[in-house]
């Protein structure tokens, strides 16, 4: 087992790293269309995005939330649910994140921070667990519940933030109020990025753990595999559902805690800025597999970053970062292809005849 | 896009031989330096050819990045999340920057905490609300733009056949009170008959909304149109292909509406030149600025070709009233759109009174809605 299991990982990297290869080649045609030296633009994007400390921490800190809201589609995706509300319920978080904090006004910064976490995460898994429940009592397609989802859950919070919970003081940005200021969270030692980056990590890994080391990862394998034999193999399938989708959204709604928490202070329109959809872009790149996250969204992350520094210094538009990101998009989809088809990783091909 | 916006900027220019002969060597990073230029940075929230908002700031940045020994760098569509602070260190440490234009509201906490961490950076945000206690080396400013619309206003006035205008707006905050009242101020002081429906649409951004409701203006009568929202180009459009008049907003939009277009409240954002300047020269800086046409920190658009020289000719005259000082908007006897009086007979609010700009939150006779 573990010499198959080595050469599917290998496989896996192999083809993962020829799909950026051909990416990389395949923008450096496009910039030398647009009459740009490839290698400028390449040793652009080394610098933007890994070549110094700051350049470093931009990329973090773009690949922070991208972590949290990639689970958000991943968990549940091995289920064999299509889940894209990623961004309804990082907004969530945040709200949920929002009317706590301002509860705990004078709460210890531990506590604080705890329970405004736990009150993001629980709504953000309520939110998506209520889509797995009317796909699994109601036959509500799950992708088109999640994608209206997320526009019910910006609308409430438009709603709050312009009424409610509307702070007035704030004349020109409509935002709720803010959580006290003794409750936000700071950077990380050594490297200037927000905590939301290690609870990003550490959720991963912990999620890895549980999907690929568990019998419930196991058992929601073969639930994803396929449904009926789950059925027949007397799995609580509709409870499997349940857990993965509140999981998934849990995670999305601590995204949008830490967007608060570390970032905002408040609830305003600065949630709604494509976290969650960018977080199923990684979680597709990533194979749905929670340790291949933390890299993806790290890789996803550069690429945002170095696209600031590809606007300054060639005066590319702002659409080239998105170009690059498409790019990659296709062909690690297209790559999928590949999977099984090259002997080397064939345990068939090292068997002495 | 046109492929060649920006001129791609001096440093690319000069440092075209370098990248030549040293390809990929680390040269680049080190090239804006290298010529020993100031570099200024410009951060946009969204696309910089928006016909509106951020256009504006990208025509300052055209004009400062014309002056002597500056280069200027830009980032559009740069949303007010953690991204900002991450995107100023990224212009100050990688390409020197040494002054920060943030060009959104929403940039404001991020342009306070980066201006403590990089004390010899200069940082200009365009809300006005610096206050004592906040770093010295950022600086608020921002133009009376219903001194531009008092003329957009008189040019309606006078080109408008039915008496009636319309005016839309995005959110129904002080600065947009101000701009619909110069509006219908300058209209009335042409046309004392002459009223203006007000919409406002809620949003900074709905392009829909924002035909919905230029169409919904122009069947109730209403002939010159103008939009205050972060891109009026729909509205401008919307209305040039109804055959109605038009004013612009934010920067020069006299291109979208070759027919109708007659002149256009414009914000002078360069200006914020002078603090580059200051900064530079080591000389002392406002860290607060408002100003209207007397400290030229709004502008008005060309005129269309709709509109006859004798309009021109008052327009003008009101606007040099503004720079001379002579001409208040705010001017008794003045009543709001219910009937109570806000300005006694002889009472005049200074056009730098901004307190009382601030506290605006009523529409002037005249406006229905």
């Amino acid at each position: 087992m573990t010499g198959t299991g080595f050469m599917n990982t290998m496989e896996a990297v192999a083809i993962n790293a020829a799909a950026f290869v051909i990416t990389m080649v395949l923008f450096g045609l496009y910039v030398t269309w647009l009459g740009h030296n490839p290698l400028d633009v390449y040793y652009v994007l080394w610098l933007g995005s890994f070549a110094r400390q700051i350049s470093i921490e931009s990329t973090l800190t773009n690949a922070a939330p991208l972590m949290l809201t990639a689970l958000c589609t991943a968990i549940p995706a091995r289920a064999g649910l299509l889940v894209i509300g990623g961004e309804g319920a990082l907004v969530v978080g945040g709200v949920a994140t929002v009317l706590v904090g301002v509860l705990l006004s004078g709460a210890p910064f531990l506590v604080g921070v705890t329970l405004m976490s736990l009150a993001g995460a629980i709504a953000g898994g309520l939110w998506i667990a209520f889509a797995g429940a009317l796909r699994q009592y109601r036959g509500v397609n799950e992708t088109i519940s999640t994608l209206l989802l997320n526009y019910i859950a910006i609308a409430v919070m438009y709603h709050l933030i312009t009424g409610p919970i509307r702070d007035w003081e704030r004349v020109l940005k409509t935002s709720s109020w803010s959580i006290p200021e003794e409750l936000r969270v700071g950077a990380l030692p050594l490297v200037d990025v927000h905590w939301g980056l290690a609870v990003g990590i550490v959720t991963c890994l912990i999620l890895y753990v549980v999907m690929r080391k568990t019998t419930f990862g196991f058992g929601v394998d073969v639930l994803g595999g396929n449904q009926r034999a789950a059925q027949m193999a007397g799995l609580p399938i509709n409870k499997m559902v349940l857990i993965c989708c509140f999981m998934g959204g849990a995670a999305a709604g601590l995204a949008g805690a830490f967007e608060v928490t570390a970032v905002h202070g408040f609830a305003s329109e600065s949630l709604v800025v494509g976290f969650g959809y960018a977080g199923i872009l990684v979680a597709f790149l990533s194979r749905q597999n929670p340790a291949a996250i933390i890299l993806m969204a790290i890789i996803l992350g550069g690429v945002a970053a170095s696209g600031g520094l590809l606007q300054r210094r060639f005066d590319l538009p702002d659409a080239t970062t998105q170009v690059l990101q498409g790019l990659l998009f296709m062909v690690v989809l297209a790559s999928n292809a590949a999977y099984g088809r090259l002997n080397i990783f064939q345990p068939a091909a090292w068997r002495t005849a | 896009m046109k492929p060649k916006m920006l001129s791609r900027r001096g440093f690319m220019r000069q440092g075209a031989n370098l990248v030549a002969a040293s390809a990929v060597a680390s040269s680049l990073p080190g090239m804006v330096a290298a010529m020993g230029n100031v570099t200024v940075g410009f951060i946009y929230v969204g696309p910089r050819q928006d016909f509106g908002w951020n256009q504006a700031h990208w025509d300052a940045a055209q004009k400062i990045a014309a002056m002597d020994g500056i280069s200027v760098v830009e980032q559009e569509n740069v949303p007010e999340t953690a991204e900002v602070e991450k995107v100023i260190q990224s212009m100050i440490e990688l390409d020197g920057a040494k002054v920060i234009f943030g060009t959104s509201f929403g940039y404001w906490d991020s342009l306070k905490a980066m201006a403590v961490k990089y004390p010899d950076v200069l940082f200009t945000h365009i809300g006005a609300i610096w206050k004592e206690g906040d770093p010295t080396n950022v600086i608020g400013y921002r133009g009376y733009t219903e001194e531009a619309h008092y003329l957009c206003g008189i040019a309606a006035g006078r080109m408008s056949k039915t008496g009636k205008i319309g005016f839309i707006g995005s959110k129904p905050l002080y600065f947009i009170y101000n701009n619909a009242n110069g509006f219908v101020l300058g209209a009335r002081s042409v046309n004392p008959e002459l009223t203006c429906n007000v919409v406002i649409t809620g949003d900074w951004n709905n392009p829909v909304k924002e035909a919905e409701t230029t169409n919904a203006l122009i069947d109730q009568g209403c002939d010159v149109i103008i939009a205050n929202v972060d891109s009026p180009k729909v509205s401008i459009e919307t209305a040039e292909a109804r055959g109605v008049y038009t004013c612009g907003y934010h920067s020069d939009l006299s291109s979208l509406a070759p027919n109708g277009f007659l002149t256009g409240a414009e914000w002078n954002w360069a200006s914020g030149a002078e603090f580059v300047q200051a900064f530079l020269n080591d000389d002392p800086y406002p860290n607060l600025k408002r100003g209207g046409f007397r400290e030229d920190m709004v502008a008005l658009s060309p005129f269309g070709d709709a509109v006859p020289q004798e309009v021109r000719d008052e327009v003008m005259a009101a606007k040099q009233g503004f720079i001379d000082d002579t001409l208040q908007l705010y001017t008794g006897p003045l009543f709001d759109n219910q009937g109570n009086q806000i300005l006694a007979e002889g009472e005049v609010k200074a056009n730098s009174d901004t307190p009382f700009k601030l506290g605006i939150d009523w529409w002037v006779e005249g406006t229905i809605g």
